[in-house]
């Protein structure tokens, strides 16, 4: 479904991705593992068109998604939920829903699709007037990936779900991440949370400073004493 | 060429300048360059530090008001009135000044609040008409003819021209031994990040209050010698939001970051609204008997226009770019 | 400033707390969408009361010269004022969205004397008069309200009730609210943010015209005339909280009473004193504005 060729990208005079490439294919969960700097979320960036690629290929079910300007890349069923959360605080929660089906196209679905999330995350509809900013760690990370699923998207972007929250917080992260796979749809996320990431996706792949080094199921990845060794620290 | 040289040069053709005969209105063109060079000096000692005050017309106002009504009312010498105008903008600057700094008042809400201050002052000036003339302006009595020390006032521009360009020597000196302190350090660490440099024990307030109050001073005494000089003073000409915005435009236009850059911004703004006053006239064009074009507009248009391009392809100023293109050509001679 | 508010002055107290509050609308109507610009763009445009004034213009030379209806000249000026907002944004702060604020700031002020050469050139200096009056209404034998007053004062309450409806139902409106809590990821959200920074320009532009077309009833205009209003629709946006829409509803009658009830007690400038000295002290209390929500 997603498929990147010898990706290079950066900010300005620093490059942070070189040669990158890895596909995504349909109903499949996907991780992409490594330490902190590695350029896990410069690549989420590079795809969702937050970042122009300096060099190589991105396609969506092969069209390509550099030859479009960035904000129609969510119209090509291309959802991303951004690092930090990035909610709108002062607006309430449904407000921040109904941002995630901006696009005109999308718009005559907004009921639909809001009864989807209400169902999918019953706590946001009882907490749907609530300003956003006064939502718990959880709860917000339950408003942004409802608001990305508001477009009812082919494949979801994660970056670091996980990041900033406490403990028993990123344990109901993970669930939201397997209820989510449950629907059926296709999810890429970066973590560094790496033995939860590995226990809720098929395949993954390690990123060290902007390049891939590895790739295998998460199954194989979750024995090679090299994962074991750098990111669970055993 | 020697940069010694050069200045000895330039400061030979200034001094001698009014006896390279060039006539009365040049002579006049140069003293207003001068005086209006001092008071952008002025506010780019503290400019050039991120504080960027939109209130500088008040504290001009003061200087120019305060002496003439000092002289006018009470006959008081400008030589006591200027340093008490003085003495009225530091503690003005303090009053606005201190609350500012403490309560961390920074950006364009500095600059709000500041224009609020030459807004009250222009006010006050007005509301106060029956002793300062409102709108209408005011002017210093003249003591008689010819030139009187003890009223700082003289028929001869020859030697009002020495009197300004001695003043702006010494404006340009200040610059300098506030470029070469310590504040400067301080104050350059203040814009970057307030926090770390109080963390670093930087004194904020204080040392903001300092650069703020000598700037202020400085533009106080631009207005009393305004007043001097023209003999007419008005909210409007040094006063007010128009003066303000005037006097931050041009040390944008010449250069926030180099110490000739308000001086040079004082020559083109004020030699392009010369020059456009001269060429283009003050005369309606009309092209039928219905369609006119009123040529005196002419200038404020060339002038907003030409603050845009600056702010958007020069920020730096006119003395800031020429020093920039000197030093990256120094840099690749080194390289090659 | 003194044509600007001469007709408030009166021996009647009440009558004076009443053109207070009347002149609270022109000036709530003023500020409105300078607000709206600065809640979504970020950027102060000094420039805008010269935009105003530029309405004025249109308006009149739609009326007088033209020879047109006084409401399709005010329309006029309405499409005037929001072609110049779309173009102040398209031409120049399209180009210094990532300058430091004080720079998009000053650009404005650059645009104020451009606006002020364009006013002169096109219509010269001398003050030019509408010669429209709606007349007023006598409440009793002394007390007279003037009716341009009464209207402006509805007129900015439905653009404020409109102007609210239209940000908190439609998509538009919640972008124009999201865009200025986050910038940067209105692009996951598909929303095209130059486009929208245009479309937020021209609407601040349009509500300019707007608030010319009731300015050009009671005032005569002339190319300066923006400098006599706009410091004071400034220090009403800033108090009320920079885009806040309802704060800086609120700010302006703050403002106007101060002005009335000072030029009541005094000088009409004392008014003003009175208000920016007012306006600087509540800085120093709540410098986030006065009706600023805690964030």
């Amino acid at each position: 479904m997603l498929t990147l060729r010898h990706v290079n990208a950066g900010y300005g005079d620093f490059q942070a991705l070189f040669d990158v490439s890895l596909d995504v294919n349909a109903g499949e969960a996907v991780a992409v593992i490594g330490p902190n700097g590695a350029g896990k979320s410069t690549l989420m960036r590079v795809i969702s068109g937050l970042i122009p690629a300096v060099a190589g290929s991105i396609e969506m079910e092969g069209t390509s998604v550099l030859d479009a300007p960035p904000y129609e890349i969510v119209g090509m069923g291309v959802a991303h939920v951004p690092e930090n959360r990035r909610l709108f605080p002062r607006m309430s929660v449904e407000d921040n829903l109904r941002m995630g089906c901006y696009l005109p196209k999308f718009r005559a679905r907004f009921e639909e699709r809001k009864r989807f999330v209400y169902e999918l995350f019953p706590r946001m509809q009882e907490r749907r007037d609530q300003l956003a900013g006064t939502l718990s760690g959880g709860e917000q990370q339950m408003c942004a990936i409802g608001r990305a699923l508001m477009s009812d998207p082919k494949i979801l972007l994660m970056d670091e779900p996980s990041a900033g929250l406490a403990p028993v917080i990123v344990q109901q992260v993970f669930e939201l991440i397997d209820r989510i796979r449950a629907e059926g749809l296709t999810v890429l996320i970066v973590e560094q949370n790496v033995k939860q990431v590995l226990r809720v996706v098929d395949r993954a792949y390690v990123l060290e400073s902007g390049s891939l080094h590895m790739e295998g199921t998460a199954d194989e990845l979750l024995q090679s004493p090299e994962i074991q060794k750098s990111f669970m620290g055993m | 060429m020697n940069s010694k040289l050069l200045v000895a040069i330039v400061a030979a053709v200034l001094v001698a300048l009014p006896f390279l005969g060039i006539g009365p209105y040049p002579l006049h063109l140069v003293i207003v360059i001068l005086i209006w060079s001092f008071a952008y000096t002025g506010w780019s000692v503290m400019g050039r530090f991120g504080l960027v005050s939109l209130g500088h017309g008040a504290f001009m106002a003061v200087g120019g008001y305060v002496t003439a009504l000092l002289w006018n009312e009470v006959g008081l010498t400008p030589w006591i009135g200027i340093p008490v105008a003085m003495a009225c903008a530091a503690g003005l600057a303090v009053l606005i000044g201190y609350p500012c700094f403490r309560f961390r008042i920074i950006g364009h809400y500095f600059a709000l609040v500041t224009l609020a201050l030459s807004e009250v002052v222009r006010q006050i000036i007005i509301a106060t008409r029956d002793t300062t003339g409102g709108s209408l302006g005011y002017t210093p009595e003249r003591f008689g003819d010819g030139w009187s020390i003890v009223a700082f006032q003289s028929d001869d521009r020859m030697m009002f021209y020495y009197v300004a360009l001695f003043f702006w020597m010494v404006g340009l000196v200040i610059w300098r031994l506030v470029d070469r302190s310590m504040s400067r350090y301080a104050l350059e660490a203040i814009w970057e990040d307030e926090d770390a440099a109080a963390a670093v024990g930087v004194q904020v307030t204080k040392e903001k209050l300092k650069v703020t109050v000598l700037s202020a001073v400085m533009t106080a005494f631009a207005g009393a010698m305004y007043c001097q000089y023209q003999m007419f003073i008005s909210p409007d000409t040094i006063g007010g939001v128009g003066i303000s915005l005037q006097i931050v435009f041009a040390v944008v236009v010449g250069g926030i970051y180099s110490m000739l850059g308000p001086t040079i911004g004082a020559v083109i703004t004020i030699l392009l609204a010369e020059v456009l006053r001269i060429w283009i006239g003050t005369e309606a064009i009309c092209l039928t008997d219905k369609i006119c074009f009123n040529a005196a507009g002419v200038p404020l248009l060339v002038y907003g226009i030409m603050l845009i391009l600056f702010i958007i392809f020069l920020p730096k100023g006119v003395v800031g770019a020429v020093i920039d293109k000197w030093q990256g050509r120094g840099k690749r001679a080194e390289q090659s | 400033m003194a044509e600007f508010t001469e007709a408030l002055f009166s021996i009647f107290f009440v009558e004076t707390l009443i053109n207070g509050l009347l002149l609270g609308g022109v000036l709530a109507l003023l500020s409105l969408g300078l607000n709206l610009i600065f809640g979504v763009i970020d950027v102060v445009w000094i420039c805008y009361a010269e935009i105003i004034m530029l309405g004025m213009y249109t308006i009149y030379f739609l009326h007088v010269d033209g020879g047109m209806p006084l409401i399709a000249a005010a329309a006029g000026g309405v499409g005037v004022t929001a072609l110049l907002g779309w173009l102040t944004h398209r031409l120049v702060i399209g180009y210094l969205l990532d300058a430091a604020p004080i720079n998009q700031l000053l650009a404005t002020g650059g645009l104020l004397f451009f606006f002020q050469g364009l006013a002169m050139v096109a219509f010269g200096i001398e003050f030019r008069n509408l010669g429209v009056s709606l007349g007023s209404l006598a409440l009793s034998e002394d007390i007279y309200l003037s009716w341009t007053r009464l209207l402006s004062f509805a007129i900015a309450a439905g653009v404020v009730i409109v102007l609210f409806q239209f940000l908190s139902r439609s998509y538009l409106g919640a972008a124009i609210r999201a865009i200025s809590q986050d910038r940067e990821i209105m692009v996951l959200m598909g929303v095209n943010t130059k486009k929208l920074y245009l479309l937020t320009s021209a609407i601040g532009g349009g509500l300019a015209g707007l608030a010319a077309a009731l300015l050009a009833m009671q005032y005569d205009v002339h190319p300066f005339i923006g400098l006599s209003f706009g410091p004071i629709t400034f220090m009403v946006c800033v108090m009320g909280g920079l885009g806040n829409m309802v704060g800086g509803f609120l700010a302006a009658f703050v403002f106007s009473e101060l002005i009335t009830i000072g030029g009541y007690f005094a000088e009409l400038e004392w008014g003003y004193v009175l208000a920016f000295g007012f306006f600087i002290a509540a800085m120093f209390i709540r410098p986030e504005g006065l009706f600023a929500r805690k964030s």
